[in-house]
């Protein structure tokens, strides 16, 4: 989704600048699962953020090495445990949850080692992955979610509703959140939980300990 | 008499040799004087003084990284990572590389003469840590009028080296890139160590550690060591596919004791082309050195408090099929770095070739060190290479 430069600033993805608009600047920021590093590029760049990642592919390391940004090869499941309490500012996972092993562990520890969360997901409770499953009796393949059931990493898909609910079960006070259509542009502001559910393709959370 | 080791007290190499009132004190409290650096540089230091990397060299290495060898007349033993155009690239950094201290290259060691005697010190010379080594190259640092360091690069032993210099010089190490290493040695790799020491010193001519004096050479102890050491080194799936049981220029077993096997006869070669420029001394200490090294224990028994506060950026890699320093030991260091806050990146490559993986053609090592190195210059203000 990363496209070509345009004039001097590169084009940045929606969802990205979504989250930087929640990350404050000079923040000491954890991108758990940070690909390639551009989200983490970007808020080094834009927000003067103090960027650590976590990334499980070799190559995404290199990448991520190659940029001048400081990422360890691993996972969200396994190594989030080795972090101190509250070293971060703000713990991203950007379009991971889906495919941790267990979502509300890597959610907890993302909240004791930093004092906000931003998740951002693709929302299973869309239109048209709802029509898929009613229409055809299987399992839905879209255009950002092109695997087959049978070799998708992503084993936890969620609703924005179930989001919701385990943002609930944490005792994590929701910020802010944001809701995107299929072309990356905002679905309505203040809208109900259900109408996000039904008409978003990914939602993103700005989390925060406690009530 | 065999001939005395001329590298060790008038190398081939660059040499820094300091007044006698200059003596490098050790972590024993004994004390080295005069201290002498054998090293070698290549590239050119630029006019900030920023472009300075150092490389640690490992046990059986020496400061000729990447030209003909004086001895073996071979090319030197990182060519593949240093040199024009590689990943730590000559026409860009100023390269250095020194001989540790209680090597037999040319820097203070056992096969030195001891002013004091006039002959060699054999195992009267005192034993060094990884810390001594790092003191020592800090001198030769000083005295080539560098500040802090753009990078501090080596593997196993190097590595040791590199965690040293970023915890007793955290100021004077922009970047760090420690390779198939660990912060401590472990009982495994204590006892390996253990029984190339026995190796050597139970053989005749080694003479107490008076060889040199008594004009003899343990030239088998010293092989069988290195021998033991080589298998270590490499791993088991390698070994497999370079030789499996294949026989060495035979059809048939001949029920002796012969080197049947391509293995058998790899590692005797290994053996019979190391003692012709290793000093048997300098083996014991240079393994003692890297047994010693404890960096959790240096602070407390705490690892990120030998890194506190540091502003260090760091850069580690390790090697899948790795026994000897094994990923988890790279890991246990990038635990404790994230605990001290500090800058640090991690990646595991994946090779069959064991502990040796560092020292050979491994283009994801190449991609990674040279993508570190580069942020690491740019965001010094170093230049590109070739203006």
């Amino acid at each position: 989704m990363t496209g070509p430069e345009h004039g001097i600033l590169p084009l940045v993805r929606a969802d990205h600048r979504l989250v930087a608009g929640m990350v404050a600047a000079g923040a000491r920021v954890l991108d758990v699962g940070c690909g390639d590093g551009a989200l983490l590029d970007f808020l080094a760049r834009a927000k003067a953020v103090d960027a650590r990642g976590i990334e499980l592919s070799r190559e995404g390391v290199a990448a991520c090495v190659a940029r001048g940004l400081a990422v360890i090869q691993g996972d969200a499941d396994a190594d989030l445990f080795d972090y101190p309490d509250d070293c971060f500012d703000y713990v991203i996972l950007s379009q991971t949850l889906q495919a941790t092993r267990r979502p509300k562990v890597v959610l907890e520890q993302m909240l004791r080692i930093g004092r906000n969360a931003i998740v951002s997901f693709p929302n299973f409770g869309h239109w048209r992955i709802r029509g898929h499953l009613l229409l055809h009796g299987r399992m839905p393949v879209t255009e950002n979610l092109p695997d087959t059931w049978y070799d998708t990493p992503n084993i936890h898909f969620c609703t924005i509703r179930d989001f919701v609910a385990l943002a609930g079960a944490l005792d994590a006070r929701i910020m802010r959140a944001e809701a995107l259509d299929a072309a990356g542009r905002p679905v309505g502001v203040r809208m109900p939980w259900w109408f996000w559910n039904l008409m978003a393709e990914q939602g993103i959370f700005w989390l925060a300990r406690g009530k | 008499m065999a001939p005395r080791n001329t590298e060790a007290d008038t190398p081939r190499s660059e040499v820094l040799r300091l007044a006698p009132e200059a003596a490098l004190t050790l972590e024993s409290g004994a004390t080295i004087a005069p201290l002498q650096i054998a090293y070698q540089t290549y590239g050119r230091l630029d006019a900030a003084r920023a472009n300075a990397v150092l490389i640690c060299h490992a046990l059986t290495g020496d400061q000729h990284v990447a030209n003909i060898h004086p001895v073996t007349g071979k090319p030197g033993w990182w060519t593949s990572m240093v040199g024009p155009g590689r990943p730590i690239d000559t026409d860009r950094f100023f390269v250095i590389c020194a001989n540790v201290i209680g090597g037999c290259m040319g820097s203070s060691g056992p096969a030195s003469t001891d002013p004091a005697t006039g002959e060699p010190y054999g195992t009267a010379f005192p034993v060094v840590t990884i810390s001594d080594m790092v003191r020592a190259q800090a001198r030769l640092v000083d005295h080539l009028g560098i500040e802090t360091l753009l990078a501090v690069v080596g593997g196993s032993m190097g590595g040791m080296q590199v965690l040293a210099w970023a915890s007793l010089f955290p100021e004077r190490v922009f970047a760090a890139m420690p390779i198939a290493s660990a912060a401590k040695h472990t009982a495994q790799n204590i006892a390996f160590h253990e029984v190339g020491r026995q190796a050597v010193m139970a053989d005749p001519d080694w003479r107490r550690g008076r060889y040199m004096l008594e004009g003899t050479r343990p030239v088998k102890g010293l092989s069988v060591a290195r021998m033991a050491a080589h298998i270590t080194y490499l791993s088991e799936p390698a070994l497999q596919r370079k030789f499996g049981r294949k026989l060495q220029d035979r059809d048939a077993p001949t029920f002796s004791f012969d080197a049947d096997f391509q293995v058998e006869s790899y590692l005797r070669h290994q053996g019979i082309t190391f003692v012709e420029r290793f000093d048997a001394n300098s083996y014991l200490y240079l393994t003692r050195a890297m047994d010693y090294f404890d960096l959790a224990a240096d602070n407390g028994g705490s690892l990120a408090a030998a890194f506190r506060g540091t502003g260090t950026r760091f850069c580690l890699i390790s090697f899948t099929s790795d026994w000897l320093f094994p990923t988890a030991d790279s890991r246990q260091i990038v635990h404790a770095l994230n605990a001290a806050g500090a800058s640090v990146s991690f990646v595991e490559i994946e090779s069959d070739k064991g502990h040796d993986a560092f020292l050979l053609e491994e283009p994801n090592l190449f991609a990674t060190a040279s993508g570190f190195l580069d942020a690491a210059a740019r965001a010094r203000g170093v230049a590109e290479a070739g203006r």
